[in-house]
């Protein structure tokens, strides 16, 4: 039954199930922030999950990703990709948030006082 | 009929410009997720200028989710009439497709020029920068599609359906996927959290 219902999914049956599925996501972030039904980092936590979900979905539902037979080229770039994205986005964030945190997160006269200090290191 | 459209899609895939497209799809996440780095380091650099929270207006962009979603959902649904040999009801939905993606972009293109006709262009602040430069270039990639959906329904109308062309539908499809996945990010990281 799963196999027909997999198979199914590239059917306009397919199509809609994502398309409605996607919208409910949407709607369900889009309310969270707006009724600030919760706040700080739990929201920020919830719409990311809310975010990853949609993504998957539409990998499912519309890209149809790691169906077809051939797809190990696909699947094997995708997850390359996936590598490098997070290479760079967490090492992006890393570095700038650790310099933001040491340099410029201090008023100017301090700022001066720490480089006039650590001058020449 | 289920075979049939298993064996047009197991050619299809095997195709090697498929897997080419597939390939720069993937290339193309990463150009976006240097983008989204970027943006979300410089998104608190205001100098003094607005921030997200100030700027954005959550209804219009969710409304420009929706037709976003909308049309990529009738991509889809078109693509599969034409696996089917429907090429009425194909047409129908690529038309439907396309009004939606002009939708989108003129609704973005309006904000962007609501923002710049208040003086926060790209030039006020290093948030503002990334932003443009971020949500600009999800732009320019559905102006591209746009053009390329043209270009596929001009050639279809004066030559007919071919192999050829369904190929290049195909990868079309693809890419406005694609398009939408990205903006569910932008949705997400650039409108929502900059509000939350």
């Amino acid at each position: 039954m799963f196999k027909q219902w997999w198979q199914n999914t590239s059917s306009v049956f397919g199509y809609v199930v994502g398309f409605v599925l996607s919208l409910a996501l949407t709607f369900v972030a889009y309310t969270l922030v707006v009724n600030k039904v919760v706040e700080g980092v739990t929201i920020m936590v919830l719409l990311g999950v809310l975010a990853l979900v949609q993504v998957i979905i539409q990998l499912i539902f519309f890209l149809h990703f790691g169906r077809e037979k051939s797809s190990r080229f696909k699947v094997i770039t995708f997850f390359s990709m996936l590598g490098v994205l997070l290479i760079v986005v967490s090492g992006s964030l890393w570095i700038m948030y650790h310099l933001d945190y040491n340099m410029m997160n201090m008023p100017p006269d301090q700022l001066q006082q720490r480089m006039d200090k650590e001058a020449g290191f | 009929m289920t075979e049939k459209i298993n064996d047009l899609k197991l050619k299809v895939l095997e195709d090697k410009t498929a897997s080419g497209f597939w390939l720069y799809l993937m290339t193309d996440c990463i150009l976006f997720a240097s983008l989204f780095a970027t943006y979300v380091v410089l998104h608190g650099n205001t100098a003094g200028g607005p921030s997200g929270a100030d700027i954005f207006q959550l209804p219009i962009v969710l409304a420009e989710t929706f037709i976003l979603l909308t049309s990529s959902f009738a991509c889809g649904v078109a693509l599969l009439a034409m696996k089917q040999g429907k090429t009425k009801q194909m047409v129908g939905w690529l038309v439907a497709t396309y009004l939606l993606g002009i939708a989108f972009l003129t609704i973005e293109l309006t904000e962007f020029s609501g923002l710049i006709a208040e003086g926060h262009s790209w030039q006020q602040s290093a948030f503002l920068s990334a932003f443009f430069t971020l949500v600009g270039t999800h732009g320019a990639h559905i102006f591209v599609g746009l053009v390329w959906l043209l270009t596929l329904g001009l050639v279809f109308f004066k030559r007919g359906m071919s192999e050829k062309l369904k190929r290049q539908f195909i990868l079309f499809g693809l890419f406005w996927h694609f398009l939408d996945v990205i903006w569910i990010f932008i949705f997400t990281v650039v409108y929502l959290m900059g509000v939350a």
